[in-house]
């Protein structure tokens, strides 16, 4: 029974969640389009999505999913991973808005582009 | 095949040059000024029986990433090994060997000791350049200068005389910029000025790094965006010799009187550029991939004009 009625409390909780943003999004029709997900995927010596907007606060991740190690490299000096052996990843937490220019320190012609939003 | 204007010429660089193409390996000969290529078998094996003048003859041998272990070769350290057979094999005995980097693959000391145990089973002096893969430690190439950087100067560069010739091993792989390619730098460049100062433009040189010291593919990286500021500084020499590795295959480019060659890995095979989406490793069949890796000798000799490059796969095709 407990746990029944937890689901339910849930369920109502969730619905209610959705119509708020439902009704945020319909109050700020111009709001930039944030990323639907937080991963930068590497493949083909590519940074996917290339360029990406998401809100401060917001962690990616960068996978490598080449067979050659990667590595990403904030150009001012933000960030810096280490050479990323396949299917390694490296997490970084976005807290200041701003933009931030990134490339792969083994194949500098490999960039990227974040942008953060307050 | 290079897009430079020398590679429609039907003289005799041409005609090499187009054999390198073909060919299954090449020896670089330092006779004097003109680098000379020949194909290791056939050509190659009947110019070696007919001459045996003084000179002498130093070996390349490039991207041997210890540590690598996919598809497209789980085990470079046995190809390694064989590679090092194959030298250890040779007639002559080469002066010394140069690495043209990518020695490990990521820098780990297990793979440094890996690479290094084995190609020191030649008995050989070994110069060598880092590739981006061995500076990629925590400490930004410290583990690679711990072990290969006594006599070098900044992040490794450095020269020697060997044979008559002079011997220059440049790093374009540190600290590379956005959107770039491999580098040398302002602090390198002056001091290849420095080095070369006072050198008699009749003295051959031999300048070796890892990534293309000229563009191959720059959207893949293959090019070093500062190598015209050292051919600059190099240009009054009569001989120059350019050996690099990275690209995981042969080319071959001559201009004037500078020859750029770069050697096969000894690990895997690349593209050859415009035919894949990206330059990772190329997977050939596993009875192949020795077709595709291998060795290269550069023969040095005396009151000629050339050197002459072959290059050796570990199985013929």
């Amino acid at each position: 029974m407990l746990s029944l009625s937890t689901g339910l409390a849930s369920g109502a909780c969730r619905l209610s969640c959705t119509l708020a943003v439902a009704a945020a999004l319909a109050a700020f029709p111009a709001l930039p389009v944030y990323a639907a997900d937080t991963q930068v995927n590497i493949d083909n010596f590519t940074f996917k999505p290339k360029d990406l907007t998401v809100k401060a606060g917001t962690a990616i991740v960068f996978l490598n999913r080449d067979d050659i190690p990667h590595s990403v490299v904030e150009t001012n000096g933000a960030f810096h991973s280490k050479a990323l052996d396949t299917d390694e990843s490296f997490s970084y937490t976005f807290t200041k808005p701003g933009t931030y220019d990134f490339f792969c320190g083994l194949h500098p012609q490999m960039k990227g582009k974040i942008v953060v939003t307050p | 095949m290079s897009d430079d204007n020398t590679t429609n010429k039907i003289d005799r660089r041409g005609a090499l040059e187009c054999m390198i193409w073909a060919g299954t390996g090449i020896v670089w000969t330092l006779s004097g000024g003109v680098p000379k290529s020949s194909q290791l078998l056939g050509f190659g094996a009947a110019q070696a029986a007919e001459k045996k003048t003084a000179g002498f003859s130093f070996l390349q041998i490039s991207d041997s990433h210890i540590g690598f272990n996919k598809p497209a070769n789980p085990d470079p350290l046995a190809t390694l090994k064989e590679a090092i057979g194959k030298v250890s094999g040779l007639p002559a005995k080469p002066a010394f060997m140069i690495h043209t980097g990518d020695i490990t693959h990521l820098s780990k000391p297990g793979q440094f000791d890996d690479a290094e145990k084995t190609i020191s089973e030649t008995n050989l002096d070994v110069h060598y350049v880092p590739g981006e893969h061995d500076l990629v430690d925590e400490n930004n190439g410290k583990a690679y200068l711990e072990r290969f950087g006594k006599n070098t100067q900044g992040s490794g560069w450095y020269s020697f005389d060997d044979g008559g010739a002079h011997f220059i091993g440049l790093v374009n792989v540190g600290n590379l910029k956005a959107g770039g390619m491999g580098s040398l730098g302002d602090e390198q460049l002056a001091w290849l000025a420095d080095d070369i100062k006072g050198k008699p433009a009749s003295t051959p040189i031999v300048v070796f790094a890892h990534i293309p010291l000229w563009t191959i593919a720059a959207d893949w990286g293959w090019g070093t965006e500062d190598s015209a500021r050292a051919l600059e500084l190099l240009k009054r020499f009569g001989s120059l010799t350019v050996l690099n590795g990275h690209i995981h295959q042969v080319m071959q480019k001559v201009e004037g009187n500078v020859t750029f060659h770069t050697a096969r890995s000894t690990a895997f095979p690349q593209p050859a550029p415009g035919t894949a989406p990206s330059p990772g490793p190329m997977l050939v069949p596993a009875d192949k991939l020795r077709t595709v890796l291998g060795i290269t000798s550069i023969e040095v000799k005396h009151g000629k004009a050339a050197l002459a490059i072959t290059d050796t796969p570990l199985a013929s095709a």
